[in-house]
């Protein structure tokens, strides 16, 4: 029972994780069909904005929730003034510029920061399952996942910028027309997708360590959700992560942890046959 | 215009001749101090990626070697010149370097090679292509080559001091999660090996590829096992995260752990003294040996890197031996040709390492050296027990290159 | 009332060209001993293994429209299948038959599934990378001794080290030194480069090249598109697998990284950096390109991943089109008689690169 209790614990927390390295690119790839391959060096540099600012003795929690986003949004800010900006439509070119943009991060940090793995206290402490024990932090995970996908949710039902922005991804020109300019939205939706990203990045930071490199484990399951959500940024995200989530955590748990990283790819593989506009192509289409 | 041209050419004359002086220069010089020509040392070690945190002291190692060496004077009245490449943990690169080193620098000795599977990617290139080669990487032992000679430790002089420990002071029920690559399964083996001569069992081994991070489903299982003491092998910056999420689940008060790898790569310093308490491990040298020599070599380091040197360990000791080595065989052989060093090699040669006396084993090319027990405790390592002279005796009971020069395999325990 | 024939728009450069390119290339392969020595060789050797593996790619994206994100799959698997062949037959011809075909059997499973469940254009990509990564993640666990086939061990994270180098067929004992190797590498890279042209001139090339254009009309007109994106795909993933084969001997080493996402990424950016569209440009971009991360690494002034990204990042906002099609055009300028080809050529470029 005790069991049970402490892999559905697991699952949960497998499910948030996945979540959470997937709404930054769902929102950028929702919105301007853009494919952020850089996604994974913006959670990247969120976990080293969360070091610096512990190491300069600021709240952790701050930290990871106010500063790491801030920082990351900033820069996806930049980014997409200097080099998106420039290559909206042109799906591939986007692609190439950004993991030309992942390589030349990494390259920039490596040079900063050397490429010690750096490490972040875990916060808080553990609890019990029973007689297993679970690291308290799992919790704050499924949380803060759970709170993001359900701010993004509230900020595009209820809220007038979350009107416009649903608005453009329908149909770019009609909002032009409306009064409205669709290159601003692409600029502060491009750095809202970064800014998640560096949220993922400055929660994942104690668990994963800080090294340059960390960002290429998160890219290919973050890109492989998105696709397998489908169109609608908050439905899709969350359907895709729980079922990818679940099958990745109780074949690991059977298995290994690659067997079960083999095992979230092949499901997607065969859900993006079965379903190519993925889940919310199909089923909930009209959801956000 | 025309002036302009002219006093374009007049600078363009003045310029080449500057330019031509300048390249000739060398050629003078090079000409009155013909014998100074240097010698060339290559070195193959990761600077970037997921083993760089182990690299960057390793190459640094290497260079105060060099460095030492050349305020001596150098070897055969010539300057010792090194040559790295950062092969950025890619295997593709340590080969393509191999061979760069091999074919285009022409070096005399190659130091390098950091995970076992870079070590067996290189060592044929080296092997065909005849170039001397440094291993200086604590490993699973067993390499039988002529052309190779290894400073590191093997399990027969750290993990038969690791098992027995952990057996008498914590228990006979052993879980092992090692790194899945040769190196972790073939240590898994001497691991099971050493435990069930001391009358434990394994419960369970896990493996994990070099790039896995996350390890709940992991630690999990190993709740459910219940052992009484986990034995890692785990290598690389991303399984570190298995001991800061081990220390997260609240594991460190429950079950206590040792590995044959932690510490390598800067652990005590970039992680939290909760994470790292308690973690015993054996290495032929640490930074608190009460030795005279390990106080020359730190503060040698810190003069020639500064006071923010990472925590150094036997990879940078060993890496210090390699250069030291080869140096005395060149010295007694008076030359550098690879086959008069390695017979050179093969007289017996002692020398002075930063854990004290090390010497080359004839039979085996592997070294009989100082080993020490450890317990990393508030970010240092409080030395518990000393195993001085320790010889290499896996690699020795299976491999004789005095008796049968020509092997050139690297040798497997078997455990059923 | 006479209709006026419009002029048979080339696809390519022309018989010209694809003749100055071969005839480039055989000044290469027999000059290049004489002017380098065995490192040099090998060097080379390398990069006309990853040509080749570039032309694979070019052939597929740039002409059957199919951007598969993980031809590096089709590398591994026929690097692989040479290994574990060498190792455990004595002559080393059935290995290269091996890696050829191989990999042209899991392309034809694969490309069943895909072309065949009507998967559109950008999800390819998606489904190709996740399949090299999930190849990438099994090869790497396969460490332990009951991982072989034979007598070659996969060796998961180790590799596989000591493959048997080529023989002459035939002469097992006879195997091939480094300037062997170079010829056996330069040579498939021109009889490579020569098949491609020829079926691209085929009627069979020629469907393919319609249906990358518009893949409803060409179906309308009555060819079936899954069927010839399939062949296609098959053939780029045989001459990845003899690339894979060269990049094998090459280093007498395979390991799984053959089949990670930098590979893949790799032989995109040789592509796009060479011109898409081409057959000229993939095997330009390929040489470029690798000697420009050879040369990062042996620098210490900046840092290698940084310099290939700022690169990447300028090609795709300057020159998007690639090298290839820059040089072609300018050669064209000079060369005013030959305008015939260039509006096609031009659309047939800018057709590409969507």
């Amino acid at each position: 029972m005790d069991l049970i209790g402490l892999v559905g614990f697991n699952v949960l927390v497998g499910i948030g994780t996945i979540a959470l390295i997937t709404v930054g690119l769902g929102v950028i790839y929702g919105m301007m069909k853009i494919i952020n391959l850089a996604h994974g060096e913006f959670m990247m540099l969120g976990a080293y904005a969360t070091y610096v600012s512990t190491s300069h003795g600021i709240n952790i929690w701050i930290a990871m929730i106010i500063i790491a986003p801030l920082f990351v949004g900033l820069v996806g800010l930049v980014v997409e003034r200097c080099l998106i900006r420039f290559l909206y439509g042109r799906m591939i070119d986007t692609m190439l510029a950004t993991w030309g943009l992942s390589l030349g991060l990494i390259g920039l940090m490596t040079s900063i920061f050397g490429n010690d793995p750096r490490g972040v206290a875990t916060p808080v402490g553990s609890f019990s399952i029973g007689h297993y024990a679970a690291s308290l932090y799992g919790v704050v995970i499924i949380v803060v996942a759970l709170l993001s996908l359900a701010g993004l949710y509230a900020m595009l039902r209820f809220t007038r910028y979350g009107l416009i922005v649903r608005a453009t991804m329908q149909n770019a020109n009609m909002a032009a027309a409306l009064g409205v300019a669709p290159p601003t939205i692409y600029m502060s939706t491009f750095a809202l997708g970064a800014a998640l990203a560096g949220l993922a990045g400055g929660i994942l930071a104690p668990i994963s360590g800080v090294s340059p490199v960390m960002g290429s484990a998160f890219i290919a399951k973050a890109f492989i959700t998105v696709l397998g959500g489908g169109a609608a940024i908050v439905t899709g995200t969350s359907l895709a992560s729980a079922l990818f989530g679940f099958i990745n955590i109780i074949v690991s748990f059977k298995s290994t942890p690659v067997i079960g990283e083999v095992a979230l790819l092949v499901a997607a593989v065969v859900m993006i046959r079965i379903l190519p506009q993925g889940i919310t192509g199909r089923f909930l289409r009209r959801s956000l | 215009m025309s002036r302009t041209t002219d006093t374009r050419r007049g600078f363009l004359k003045m310029g080449a001749a500057l330019g031509g002086t300048a390249l000739a220069t060398p050629f003078i010089a090079r000409n009155a101090f013909a014998a100074a020509e240097p010698i060339k040392v290559g070195c193959l070690l990761d600077m970037s990626g997921a083993l760089g945190v182990s690299g960057q002291p390793m190459l640094q190692a290497t260079q105060y070697a060099v460095k030492v060496l050349n305020d001596q004077g150098g070897l055969l009245g010539r300057p010792i010149k090194l040559i790295n490449y950062d092969t950025q943990s890619s295997m593709q690169l340590y080969t393509q370097y191999a061979q760069q080193l091999a074919l285009k620098d022409k070096v005399a000795v190659v130091q390098g090679g950091i995970t076992s599977a870079s070590r067996e990617a290189i060592r044929p290139i080296f092997d065909r292509f005849k170039t001397l080669y440094f291993y200086n990487t604590q490993y699973e032992g067993g390499v039988c080559d002529r052309d190779i000679f290894c400073t590191g430790t093997t399990p027969a002089q750290t993990v038969s001091h690791i098992v027995p420990y952990a057996l008498k002071n914590w228990g006979k029920k052993v879980y092992i999660v090692a790194a899945d690559y040769n190196y972790g399964h073939i240590t898994a083996k001497w691991m099971t090996k050493y435990t069930r001569e001391g009358g434990g069992q394994v419960l369970e081994t896990d493996f994990f590829p070099l790039d896995v991070t996350d390890f709940s489903s992991a630690i999990s299982k190993i709740q459910q096992a219940a052992p009484d003491v986990v034995l890692s092998a785990m290598v690389g910056a991303n399984h570190l995260g298995f001991y800061r999420q081990w220390a997260a689940a609240g594991m460190k008060a429950k079950i206590p752990m040792a590995s044959s790898t932690f510490g390598l790569a800067n652990e005590l310093n970039s992680m939290d003294a909760s994470v790292t308490n308690g973690i015993v491990s054996a290495y032929g040298w640490y930074p608190t040996v009460n030795a005279p020599e390990t106080t020359s070599f730190l503060d040698g380091m810190t003069k020639m890197f500064g006071p923010n040197l990472p925590m150094l360990s036997e990879l940078d000791s060993a890496s210090y031996e390699g250069m030291m080595f080869w140096a005395e065989g060149v010295k007694k052989a008076g030359s550098i040709e690879r086959m008069a060093v390695i017979k050179a090699l093969e007289t017996g040669i002692s020398i002075d390492g930063p854990a004290g006396k090390a010497t080359m084993d004839p039979a085996t090319h592997h070294v009989v050296h100082n080993t020490f027990l450890a317990e990393a405790k508030d970010k240092k390592w409080d030395i518990l027990e000393n195993f001085p002279a320790s010889p290499p005796a896996d690699t020795a009971a299976v491999c004789n290159l005095l008796k049968n020069p020509r092997t050139d395999k690297q040798f497997v325990v078997e455990v059923n | 009332m006479k209709l006026k024939t419009l002029p048979r728009p080339r696809q390519d450069a022309g018989w010209g060209g694809a003749i100055a390119t071969v005839v480039g290339g055989l000044v290469i392969l027999f000059g290049m001993p004489m002017v380098t020595g065995t490192f040099g060789l090998l060097q080379v050797t390398v990069f006309a293994a990853l040509a080749i593996f570039a032309l694979a790619q070019g052939f597929i994206w740039g002409f059957g429209g199919i951007l598969c994100f993980g031809q590096s799959a089709f590398l591994g698997l026929g690097g692989y299948a040479y290994a574990i062949g060498a190792m455990n037959m004595t002559d080393t011809t059935g290995a290269v038959a091996l890696a050829v075909i191989v990999p042209m059997i899991f392309a034809a499973g694969l490309g069943y599934f895909m072309f065949y469940g009507r998967i559109s254009d950008a999800y390819i990509g998606v489904i190709t990378l996740t399949v090299t990564i999930i190849l990438f993640n099994l090869i790497n666990s396969t460490s332990g001794d009951i991982y072989h086939i034979g007598a070659a061990p996969l060796g998961g994270f180790n590799g596989i080290p000591s493959v048997p180098p080529l023989n002459i067929p035939g002469n097992p004992d006879d195997q091939l030194d480094p300037t062997g190797l170079w010829y056996c590498a330069m040579g498939a890279l021109i009889l490579c480069y020569i098949l491609l042209k020829w079926v691209l001139a085929t009627r069979f090339g020629r469907v393919v090249v319609a249906i990358r254009e518009n893949e409803t009309r060409a179906q309308l007109l009555g060819y079936d598109p899954r069927l010839f994106k399939l062949l296609t795909f098959v053939i780029g993933a045989g001459i990845s697998g003899v690339a894979g084969c060269l990049y094998t001997n090459w280093g007498a080493f395979i390991s799984p990284t053959v089949f990670s996402l930098t590979m893949s990424a790799q032989v995109i950016i040789y592509v796009l950096v060479g011109g898409l569209g081409t057959l000229i440009g993939p095997i330009l971009g390929a040489v470029a390109i690798q000697y420009l991360i050879t040369l990062a690494g042996g620098q210490h002034v900046i840092d290698p991943n940084l310099m290939l990204g700022i690169v990447l990042v300028a090609f795709v906002l300057l020159v998007p089109q690639g090298v290839a099609p820059v040089i072609r055009g300018s050669v064209r300028r000079l060369m005013p008689s030959r305008s015939v080809a260039t509006p096609a050529q031009a659309e047939v470029s800018q057709g590409a690169s969507q």
